[in-house]
């Protein structure tokens, strides 16, 4: 559905300078019939620690809600730097969020993680709703989330 | 033009409004449900520390506590990996219910706010937010027009039908939807970027925490010092992450606090903007003002009615002007004629002058008065027929006249004659055709007048055919015009029992009850004709059709069409010949007759003393206001007849009413037995109290001949001197109502 060019965030270019190799990677969301608002939703990667490296896609145009997803939102501080041009539209319930982005190698099989935070008005917000290492073998794998994600999956 | 502004958008947009209306009603019910589900304790009674270790103690696996602006305290929680929502007591932290957004409420309300199209179907519930508004303006500023100002707002509407119910509920109604458009379109407007939006990110994470052993969340200093009242939302820090902190949100503002230390770290109070924003919100969805809420959705249902009668007024206003056979066109006519009315009643006067002046074989050209043309080539005479319009001024069909007049040019040999409609209770009587000049800005035009202005006073028949027959006299041709309203499709009524009186005094009266006759039968079954009356009330009138094809005659009503009975009180009149016909009567005789509204003459609704004056067949409506009397509110009667032995109409049913306090006092005054006494003297003896009841807000009502209604404002003027108020400032309010024939 949508398909970007990524370069991830200047704090992981700084970290890694000497990997050049990049991969296309889909990254698929698929909501459940929560039945509420649209759902605002942020992709990032963490450390093995659980620290936050960098955006890779927030679902959700209105800022003023992004505090709702905690932890990205605690990662990345807010700051429009770490999300600019990596936006699009909140996803309607039951709709699936598909993304391709240009990861580097380097970032797989390395103890990094993709965690997505969802939010939805006037419901719970779901700090790591998913939370799946980014290796090789997870790859195509399908996982479900803990609060309105029925599945995610990524895949080279 | 204001008229236009109400009705157009109203009538396009009503089918969205009605959809946003009915769902807005039914989310309006949304704040006082929650209310009602949500154990509330008082404020001061339980800190946001209490209730999250309270909390915590049932729900290990607590994610984030939310305080809904009902009230309502949400634990959203996680166990053994499956999340979960319910409703607490936060006395205790158990939980009450599981808590689950209602599916239909969710639907409602995306159907309210986007007609279920999402962004196009928001961007259409905006603009008919400001559809709305507009209708809710120029409604009030046709009600202030109409009423007479904006002090007469809260006075008893005239009129009936569709009309009176559009104006009674818009006027309860519109302060309601006046407050829901505008916030509504304010809403829409920061949506879609035309008005400014305050967007609070809220503080930035702290760089630095203490990282220590977390404390339990009841002793955390930070969370101590909120109350359970100002919370909106406590988001717990991530399991078994030291560096992470509690996210607490309160009315107020927004920080973050230690797990380890309960330091309140990063606070930040709300913006001013941001306060506002969430006023408007909860102003327009009732969120914590569930009060507001109930009486913001029962305006709203008015709207489904409103767009009803609102459409019925149209097309009836519409129709009722319409065309007239044989009308014939501006430039060919010999005879014009020219319709100033706001309601139509003036329209069946020009349509029976138009019939008699075409059997008469004159080229008759009719429109209303907005339509005057540049000039009328071939025509020598000229009739207006004008109403006058709340206060004085024109009516609808007329508002354009004086501007048109301007570029008018008469003929040489046009004469003219104008004839004003209106009801002589009211001081502006008449006004638009006499004082805001229809007949002068005539004259001036260099027009000749065929025939002074003339008044007709309540659409009176009698009036309208001697006018008739002066002017068929000054053209040479006799007219009969004989009106009848358009209304009046006639009832069958049976006499069903009379009760008379008078007759030693020279003063026969009766009062006569009737039953509709035509019940029952397979006739029932038959469209055409009407078999009941219409619903009516006490002071209402009754429209009795007399023999041999004469014009209608009124009575007013001493019965509700609750009752079953249609009951007048009728005098005798030497040569009166509808009072003659219905004193001749013998139960089982039927007459014809219909229902004209009179909503001007009724008891105020309330507890207010209500002073009924009356004499001789003037007692009929009083005496049926005393029946209807069930809230026992105070109401006093002086009323006057010739003698206690002959003409004391109502006498045993009046004793009853005071036994029962349906009547509080009761003052008779009797001519030919207690020295000539008339009920003005009762008033003058008993003034000091009438002056009491009037320093209270009393309302009064005078039903009776003329000469007795104008002693009776005499009497109450000199009343009135020491209160320094007069009968002109009681009526403006509405509370000198007068029925006088």
């Amino acid at each position: 559905m949508k398909k970007i060019v990524f370069a991830l965030g200047l704090a992981i270019a700084v970290a890694l300078p000497a990997l050049a190799q990049a991969r296309e990677v889909t990254f698929t969301t698929e909501l459940l019939n929560y039945g509420g608002d649209g759902a605002y939703v942020a992709l990032y990667l963490t450390d093995a620690a659980g620290n936050y490296q960098g955006t890779l896609w927030v679902a959700g145009k209105k800022s003023k809600y992004y505090k709702h997803l905690s932890g990205w939102a605690r990662g990345s501080r807010l700051n429009p730097a770490e999300y600019d041009g990596l936006t699009g539209a909140s996803i309607t319930s039951g709709r699936t969020l598909k993304i391709t982005l240009n990861l580097d190698d380097a970032l797989i099989d390395s103890g990094h993680e993709i965690r997505i935070d969802t939010a939805v008005e006037d419901m719970r917000d779901n700090r790591a709703d998913v939370a799946v290492p980014l290796t090789i073998e997870g790859a195509g794998k399908a996982v479900a989330g803990r609060g309105y994600v029925r599945s995610f999956r990524y895949d080279f | 033009m204001l008229r236009q502004l109400h009705g157009l958008p109203g009538l396009l947009a009503s089918l969205f409004l009605v959809t946003l209306a009915i769902t807005g009603a039914v989310l309006a019910l949304a704040p006082a449900i929650d209310r009602a589900a949500a154990v509330i304790p008082p404020d001061g009674e339980v800190s946001v520390a209490e209730l999250a270790g309270r909390v915590v103690e049932h729900y290990p696996g607590t994610e984030q506590i939310v305080r809904g602006r009902s009230g309502g305290v949400i634990v959203y929680y996680s166990r053994d990996g499956q999340p979960g929502a319910d409703l607490v007591n936060p006395l205790t932290g158990e939980g009450v219910a599981p808590y689950e957004p209602s599916a239909f409420f969710i639907w409602i309300k995306d159907l309210h706010r986007s007609f279920l199209l999402d962004d196009a179907g928001r961007m259409l519930a905006g603009v008919m937010a400001v559809v709305m508004l507009l209708v809710c303006i120029s409604g009030i500023l046709l009600l202030v027009r109409r009423t007479g100002g904006w002090k007469a707002m809260i006075r008893p509407l005239a009129g009936t039908g569709s009309k009176r119910i559009h104006s009674e509920l818009a006027r309860f109604a519109v302060l309601g939807l006046l407050l829901s458009a505008l916030t509504g379109t304010y809403m829409s407007g920061q949506r879609f970027g035309v008005l400014p939006e305050t967007s609070e990110l809220g503080p930035a994470f702290p760089a630095e925490v203490s990282g220590g052993q977390p404390a339990p969340v009841g002793s955390l200093s930070a969370l101590s010092d909120v109350d359970l009242s100002e919370l909106r939302e406590l988001v717990f820090p991530y399991p078994n992450d030291p560096q992470d902190v509690y996210s607490l949100t309160t009315s107020g503002g927004s920080g973050f606090v230690d797990q380890a230390t309960g330091e309140l770290l990063k606070y930040q109070p709300r913006a001013e903007g941001s306060v506002f924003q969430q006023w408007i919100v909860s102003l327009h969805t009732g969120e914590g003002l569930w009060w507001l809420g109930l009486i913001l959705g029962a305006a709203a249902l008015m709207v489904p009615v409103l767009s009803v009668t609102g459409i019925t007024i149209w097309w009836q206003r519409r129709r009722s002007s319409g065309q007239l056979p044989d009308n014939a066109d501006a430039s060919q006519a010999d005879t014009v004629i020219l319709v100033g009315s706001e309601s139509n009643a003036t329209w069946g006067f020009a349509r029976e002058l138009h019939t008699s002046l075409n059997k008469a074989g004159f080229q008759v050209h009719c429109n209303e008065m907005n339509a005057l043309a540049d000039n009328y080539p071939q025509a020598s005479r000229l009739f207006v027929l004008t109403s006058t319009y709340g206060d004085g001024d024109a009516p609808a069909s007329a508002r354009r006249f004086m501007a048109r007049l301007s570029d008018f040019r008469a003929e040489k040999n046009l004469t003219y004659a104008v004839l004003g409609f209106g009801d002589r209770q009211f001081p502006n009587f008449c006004q638009f055709a006499v004082d805001v000049d229809v007949d002068a800005a005539l004259a001036t035009k260099g027009l000749s007048r065929l025939n002074a202005v003339e008044l007709i006073d309540r659409c009176s028949a009698s009036q309208f055919s001697e006018w008739g027959d002066r002017v068929g006299e000054l053209i040479g041709t006799p007219l009969a015009l004989t009106y009848s309203p358009l209304q009046s499709a006639t009832v069958k009524l049976e006499l069903v029992e009379r009760a008379d009186y008078g007759i030693a005094v020279q003063a026969p009266t009766s009062i006569l009850r009737f039953k509709s006759a035509e019940q029952g039968g397979w006739t029932k079954f038959l469209p055409k004709t009407p078999r009941t009356l219409p619903s009516f009330e006490a002071g209402d009138l009754l429209g009795v059709m007399p023999p041999h094809g004469e014009a209608p005659r009124f009575y007013s009503l001493a019965s509700s069409a609750t009752e079953g009975i249609v009951e007048i009180c009728v005098r005798k009149q030497p040569g009166g010949l509808c009072s003659g016909y219905l004193h001749n009567l013998k139960p089982g005789d039927h007459i014809d007759g219909f229902i004209r509204h009179n909503p001007g003459f009724r008891p105020a609704i309330g507890n207010i003393p209500i002073i009924l004056i009356g004499a001789g067949a003037g007692i009929g409506p009083l005496a049926g206001f005393i029946r209807k009397n069930a809230s026992r509110n105070p109401m006093y009667l002086y009323w006057g007849g010739r003698s206690s032995q002959s003409d004391f109409l109502y006498q045993p049913e009046l004793g009853r009413y005071l036994e029962d306090q349906r009547l509080t006092g009761l003052n008779t005054a009797f001519s030919r037995t207690d020295k000539g006494a008339y009920v003005q003297d009762r008033l003058m003896q008993d003034q000091s109290h009438v002056r009491q009841m009037i320093s209270t807000g009393a309302q009064i009502l005078v039903c009776g001949g003329r000469d007795m209604a104008a002693g009776v404002r005499l009497v109450i003027e000199d009343i009135l001197k020491p209160l320094h108020t007069d009968i002109e400032t009681l009526r403006a309010q509405g509370r000198y109502l007068e029925d006088v024939y």
